[in-house]
């Protein structure tokens, strides 16, 4: 296994949070973001529950995709003559199986040994299983073949970009409660709106080179 | 949603109960293929390809399944179907499925497919099920491609690569519109594209 210079770590963390944000840099995990930042608190719990489990399905699909699926990774279990089979196919259905089966081990551990944080994150851990942002990490890692080390930065970064993302937008809903929206632009549209601003204000990242 | 007629609801998604604009579902992949035409024709078919026989799929077996794993059953088939159209695009279209990258994957969390599995197809019969599928689909491809007509044109003076527009790069007069190829123009436009919908359909205005 490669090890690299902090920098190098520090860069791809930063990066995945602020350059490449999930939610606002390639509109992942668009469904939830919007419907649940109607208010910070929410906003925060569903936030924390979406970085830890980036933080622990994009390594462990990493090792599952290193170590079994990767052309040639059989032939180190079985043999050489296992050095032409080539799973990265199979890769879409092992990361969503993955995903779904560490969300549910998660919720049952937190249920077990902290009740009091399951009670706080209460339906949004099963939501996080169809939310796309979660794949896509998967999906980039496997795309962008980080290694072990990488993929624990990256699951990190991305997901507290995303939980960034959705607090900031949460804040902004708040206020606007106040504020004298058209009839046709409530709810949804001004929404839309609102997400399109704070997505240009991350923009000022895009030119940064780390 | 007593005695649905065929056409009803084949058409209803279309119109009146659009995914995207009503039931905000779907929203990740509509925005991310849309700065050309031609990937979002691409998404398009993908996905009413993927959501027409997952819905067939899923209400030919509603019987069978244990409710308990349902969501495991449809996200498998999901998921078979999805890697599907995933080898069939990296064979036969391998330029268009590298700039499409990661989304054609993402159709599997796509909230639209297994929205309508859930609450469609389980409790529908096989035809009535591709009726609804397509329906749903030929919604998000509406205003996908709305979308995608508008950044392209915009951003690129061009359709479908072909230069409508002569750009002042290219000798002619139009000077392209960044922001429409950046990301918060997809917000924008689908943001007045609701809108517009609501203008003309008081009744989906939300309570603020």
């Amino acid at each position: 296994m490669n090890i690299h210079s902090f920098q190098h770590y520090l860069s791809i963390f930063l990066t995945s949070m602020f350059i490449e944000n999930l939610a606002l840099a390639f509109f992942l995990g668009m469904c939830t973001f919007l419907a649940i930042s109607k208010n910070i608190k929410t906003a925060m719990g569903l936030g924390i529950a979406v970085i830890v489990v980036q933080g622990i399905t994009v390594p462990v699909n990493n090792l599952l995709y290193q170590y079994l699926i990767s052309e040639g990774a059989l032939a180190k279990i079985f043999g050489p003559s296992f050095s032409s089979v080539n799973l990265s196919f199979l890769g879409l259905i092992i990361y969503i199986g993955v995903i779904a089966a560490i969300v549910q081990i998660l919720e049952l551990t937190l249920d077990r040994f902290f009740p009091a944080l399951y009670s706080a994150l209460g339906i949004f851990l099963p939501l996080i299983t169809v939310n796309c942002a979660i794949l896509a990490g998967s999906l980039f890692m496997d795309q962008r073949s980080y290694d072990f080390g990488e993929s624990v930065v990256y699951g990190f970064g991305s997901g507290t970009g995303w939980a960034l993302a959705i607090v900031a937008l949460a804040s902004v809903r708040e206020k606007m409660r106040y504020s004298n929206v058209p009839a046709g632009l409530r709810g949804l549209g001004i929404t839309f709106i609102t997400v399109g601003l704070i997505a240009m204000a991350f923009m000022a990242f895009s030119g940064i080179q780390l | 949603m007593t005695a649905q007629t065929a056409r009803g609801v084949l058409l209803d998604p279309v119109l009146n109960n659009n995914p995207i604009t009503l039931q905000v579902l779907g929203i990740c992949s509509a925005l991310a293929v849309t700065t050309q035409l031609q990937t979002a024709t691409v998404m398009c078919i993908a996905v009413i390809f993927v959501i027409c026989l997952s819905n067939m799929a899923i209400a030919a077996i509603r019987n069978y399944i244990p409710s308990s794993i349902r969501m495991i059953v449809q996200m498998v088939i999901i998921a078979s179907l999805v890697i599907l159209v995933d080898q069939i695009l990296k064979a036969y279209f391998f330029n268009i499925s590298k700039t499409m990258s990661v989304f054609v994957g993402l159709i599997i969390t796509n909230c639209i497919v297994m929205g309508r599995a859930e609450g469609f197809a389980m409790k529908n019969t096989i035809s009535m099920s591709f009726l609804d599928g397509l329906g749903n689909g030929l919604g998000y491809s509406a205003v996908l491609l709305l979308v995608a007509f508008v950044r392209e044109l915009f951003g690129s003076g061009s359709l479908f690569g072909i230069s409508i527009l002569p750009k002042i790069t290219d000798g002619g007069w139009y000077n392209p519109n960044g922001l429409m190829l950046l990301s918060p123009s997809a917000f924008f436009l689908i943001g007045i594209l609701i809108w517009i919908v609501r203008t003309f359909k008081p009744e989906q205005v939300e309570e603020a």
